[in-house]
């Protein structure tokens, strides 16, 4: 299971919003418990770099990636997954998604229909290299940062 | 011998451990050392024809060895390695 605190869903969810009708992409980071609940404290925007059309595709440079990976050590935290949003399309990862997934990481999909947040869903890549949903803690759409 | 730098998403593989100590003299030493000690990486860096997969990026230092000679990219001992999976998706290709 996968919870995220308020500020970092809205902030999350806002920035969704904002790069609409862009795709957006961003890390999280948290704590994992024990029995595997992963708990949201952060996010971090990040720019997609990914040249032509960003909105139906999304990319990290190396150079934010090995910088996020920098940014967990210092803030004392697991680097827990990527979030991304799929504007005007379900929060359902593509053949794309799953091809340039990683272990471990939780992939954030964000759904924005017109411009609104839709609908959010966590999903894991699986030992046969295929997506299982993980599931997520109620997130409020209107929360204000 | 060089310092690897295993990113979180494969430490799973690797006992947890975030930073290696490994001695080779090229990239591609390194990378056969690395994945004869931890096997289960061995599918996650390379492909089926024992190239280092599409998506993932290896860093000598700050440069990407797609940039320099590959995996016959020479290593020193001051050499930090780092394994930087391609983080990319979206609706469509």
């Amino acid at each position: 299971m996968i919870v995220f605190q308020n500020i970092p869903a809205a902030q999350m969810l806002e920035h969704a919003r904002r790069i609409f009708p862009d795709e957006c992409c961003g890390f999280l980071y948290g704590t994992e418990t024990a029995d595997g609940t992963r708990n949201v404290l952060e996010i971090a925007e990040v720019d997609n770099s990914k040249e032509g059309d960003k909105r139906r595709r999304f990319e990290i440079s190396a150079k934010d990636y090995l910088r996020a990976e920098r940014q967990a050590v210092e803030k004392d935290l697991l680097l827990l997954g990527i979030y991304h949003s799929h504007p005007n399309h379900p929060a359902i990862p593509s053949e794309h998604d799953r091809i340039a997934a990683q272990p471990y990481f939780s992939y954030i999909i964000i759904s924005v229909m017109e411009g609104e947040t839709d609908h959010v869903r966590s999903w894991r890549l699986g030992e046969d290299a295929r997506f299982t949903e993980e599931k997520l803690s109620p997130i409020h759409f209107h929360q204000s940062i | 011998m060089a310092t690897v730098v295993i990113p979180t998403p494969l430490r799973k593989f690797t006992n947890q451990t975030a930073k290696l100590q490994i001695s080779a003299d090229t990239v591609g030493g390194i990378i056969e050392e690395l994945t004869r000690n931890f096997p289960d990486l061995k599918k996650h860096l390379l492909d089926d024809q024992g190239k280092v997969r599409s998506f993932v990026n290896i860093f000598a230092g700050d440069e990407d060895i797609r940039d320099l000679q590959q995996e016959k990219t020479a290593v020193e001992e001051s050499t930090i390695i780092s394994i930087v999976p391609a983080i990319a998706g979206g609706i469509s290709f």
